[in-house]
């Protein structure tokens, strides 16, 4: 069974240690802040300036001077705080944040991330935080269904759509597997269990490389 | 003495002129000065420059200037939300311009304005398509482009509390772009949730001080 998509966030989430601060990104991203894991104190940034976004709040507890970047209601942590946009994307630029979990339309096996646009012409484009997240976080890691709707690969030789940035992204957590971009390109960690490595790769039009440690992606029933 | 309180919303934004450059703050509701936005609509300024982050929802506010055709441009980062409805269909039409600019990079360009800088050169879409025709240097190993300033004729502001000499707080994530477009304009508007005394505020707590401010308006909401 591929993952769903609550479960490709716990997945991601797994991998954030204690004391991250990380920024989630618009759209599938935005589901970790739900799947923390116990015990670790994870400090997620929000573009328009939170840091330390805490749990959605109860009915009674919303307040719409508190959103994230998704224009969604939030709640602080304590030792949470405030600042302005400028100081907000000097976090992000200026490699202050650990992580930056970002959706996309497409990932190319160099690393070249594309979420901003796809030239559809009945839409204005938009590109938001999505280009400084790109180029200012230490690390880059995706979080995307490995096809689209279509049927259509997304993990790419090289990404069609305009690009957010250029080699830039390290991991993909899909609905099927967990994937590292390497000099080698892409090189599968794990994968679900009930699709064998032959089928993966029929989903995906780069050529994939299996780790020599390759493990099963297994997660709960959330 | 110094006194930056007005009072009403028509004597906020009197004398604002056609073709301004307005620096609208707000992330979603959060900090936007939708009284001010009304004032400016009755006002009647048109062929306004607007930078915001993104391009108004419903028909209110920004939304309700661009309906009623008074801006020729718009200057943001993400026109395309839910609700975007009065700028995607003038966007269909070509009846309104637009300029996309990474958010933090809008940010950036109007600290630099707010500074006195002449530019700066930014990480930020280096091999995109949002590079094409800006400047390009390497500096120690990296790709920059070369961003310029973005100064602002008016800043539209919302923000909590304000004082007589224009000390302004904000309310949690209603702060976003208000600091720094209050820095960056020429004339500042903000409207104040409310007015207190001076000395009021800490002075270990205003996030601006009021020499960036030239009037204010009680808007308690």
């Amino acid at each position: 069974m591929p993952l769903t998509r609550k479960q490709i966030a716990w997945r991601a989430a797994q991998d954030l240690g204690d004391g991250v601060y990380v920024n989630l990104g618009i759209g599938l991203p935005t589901l970790v802040a739900d799947v923390l894991p116990e015990g670790r104190e994870i400090v997620l940034q929000s573009e328009n300036g939170v840091l330390g976004v805490g749990p959605a709040p109860g009915a009674n507890e919303i307040d719409m001077d508190l959103v994230n970047a998704g224009k969604q209601p939030v709640t602080l942590l304590k030792g949470g705080s405030y600042v302005h946009h400028t100081d907000s994307f000097l976090m992000i630029r200026g490699g202050h944040l650990d992580l930056a979990l970002l959706g996309a339309f497409e990932v190319a096996e160099n690393g070249d991330l594309a979420n901003w646009t796809t030239d559809d012409p009945k839409f204005p484009p938009g590109v938001g935080g999505a280009m400084d997240l790109a180029a200012g976080a230490k690390e880059v890691r995706v979080l995307v269904e490995h096809m689209t709707r279509d049927g259509a690969p997304r993990l790419r030789k090289k990404c069609e759509y305009p690009l957010t940035a250029a080699r830039v992204v390290r991991r993909v957590y899909t609905d099927f597997a967990v994937i590292d971009v390497t000099a080698r390109g892409f090189v599968v960690r794990e994968i679900v269990e009930d699709i064998d490595f032959d089928a993966l790769q029929q989903k995906t039009e780069a050529i994939l490389h299996p780790a020599a440690d390759l493990k099963a992606l297994k997660a709960p029933a959330i | 003495m110094i006194d930056k309180r007005v009072k009403s919303l028509a004597e906020a934004v009197d004398g604002i002129e056609d073709g301004s450059v307005v620096l609208a703050a707000g992330f979603g509701g959060a900090g936007s000065p939708e009284a001010l936005y009304g004032a400016l609509l009755e006002q009647g300024a048109k062929d306004l420059v607007i930078v915001n982050n993104n391009a108004g929802t419903g028909r209110t506010g920004l939304a309700g200037l661009m309906d009623a055709g008074r801006v020729r441009k718009i200057i943001c980062s993400y026109p395309r939300s839910s609700g975007s409805v009065v700028f995607e269909e003038l966007y269909r039409d070509s009846k309104i311009e637009l300029e996309l600019v990474p958010q933090g990079i809008l940010s950036e360009r109007m600290r630099c304005a707010a500074a006195g800088l002449g530019g700066f050169w930014s990480p930020t879409g280096v091999g995109t398509r949002l590079a094409e025709g800006k400047e390009e240097r390497e500096i120690d190993g990296r790709r920059y482009v070369l961003e310029k300033p973005l100064k602002g004729d008016v800043a539209l502001l919302k923000a909590e509390l304000g004082d007589r000499w224009g000390n302004l707080t904000y309310n949690k994530s209603a702060r976003n772009f208000n600091p720094t477009m209050a820095q960056a304009a020429a004339l500042s508007i903000v409207q104040v949730r409310r007015f207190v005394e001076l000395g009021d505020i800490d002075p270990e707590h205003i996030i601006t001080p009021g020499i960036f401010v030239d009037r204010m308006v009680e808007v308690p909401n």
